[in-house]
């Protein structure tokens, strides 16, 4: 096949490099959706043993 | 530990990439034979070179974990294989666009490299499914460095068995016995390359850092809070 005139060949090129950067930002955007759950774990665990803490001081105390 | 050098690592690939997709476009000339249509080969070959590492990657690490039955390899290998399928899709959307653009076709059946890179894309689509059907953690790293460590070797076989084969409907462009490709071309494909196996190295070790976070998050809530944390459920990634 002869090669295709710019106007046409660039709609092709720009559809390959579209879809390896919309791979990119998909899998990039699922791993900060997970990082953020790992953060809101974190945080629920921080919280947890601030409590645990807070009720062992009394016993500190006496 | 997985995190450690992540920020230069992502801004030497950013670097890398830019500087080869502006090369690309602004450098190269075009080819002489399809014209401007020939760029998607410095994104389409990168990709596909990239994603066959990946899973030769994934074998080595599912024997590391056979020798050694430490579950840290048998992650690396889930990772590895979890990166190069994502990047082997990029190649099967990528290589049929080129297809369509300079042959006419989406699809060529009997075009022996695309439909041995589609045979490997569906072996390694089977191993996350291999996983999921196994519920004993340790028997299923075990089955799956098994299934690694063949597909792994499946791979350059496969890949050779091709480059033997008679048809060449495919473009060779590189080390042909005409002498390849002009210079700038070649430097533009190897910084592209380059490029696209630091992403993969990038991206396997944020995912890496990732899912040690993960593991440390449920080890912690395990000390704390005992036997009323619920049992993770069931999955397909491997845990530390």
């Amino acid at each position: 096949m002869p090669a295709l005139p710019l106007d046409e060949a660039g709609k092709y090129v720009a559809a390959a490099y579209l879809v390896f950067l919309a791979l990119l930002l998909i899998y990039v955007s699922i791993m900060a959706g997970r990082l953020g759950r790992v953060e809101r774990e974190l945080s629920e665990l921080t919280a947890d043993v601030e409590a645990r803490d807070r009720a062992r001081e009394p016993e500190h105390v006496s | 530990m997985h995190g450690k050098g992540l920020r230069p690592l992502a801004l030497l690939t950013a670097l890398t990439l830019t500087a080869a997709y502006v090369l690309v476009f602004f450098w190269t000339p075009n080819d002489a034979d399809q014209g401007f249509v020939q760029k998607i080969f410095y994104l389409h070959v990168p990709m596909a070179i990239t994603a066959l590492c990946g899973f030769v990657a994934g074998g080595i690490a599912g024997a590391m974990y056979l020798r050694t039955r430490s579950s840290a390899w048998d992650l690396r290998a889930y990772v590895a294989i979890h990166l190069s399928q994502i990047l082997a899709v990029g190649v099967l959307i990528t290589g049929s666009i080129w297809a369509k653009a300079s042959w006419g076709h989406w699809w060529l059946w009997d075009e022996p490299m695309l439909v041995s890179f589609l045979i490997v894309f569906l072996l390694y689509a089977t191993y996350q499914v291999l996983r999921f059907s196994i519920e004993d953690r340790e028997r299923q790293a075990r089955y799956a460095s098994v299934f690694a460590v063949v597909a792994g070797a499946f791979v350059p076989i496969n890949f050779a068995m091709v480059r033997m084969a008679q048809s060449y409907v495919h473009p060779r462009t590189l080390g042909t016995t005409t002498g390849g490709m002009p210079g700038e071309m070649m430097l533009t494909f190897v910084i592209a390359l380059a490029g696209m196996a630091l992403l993969f190295v990038t991206l396997w070790k944020y995912e890496m850092a990732s899912k040690s976070a993960v593991a440390q998050v449920r080890a912690l809530r395990l000390r704390l809070l005992g036997d009323d944390d619920p049992l993770p459920r069931r999955s397909a990634a491997p845990s530390l």
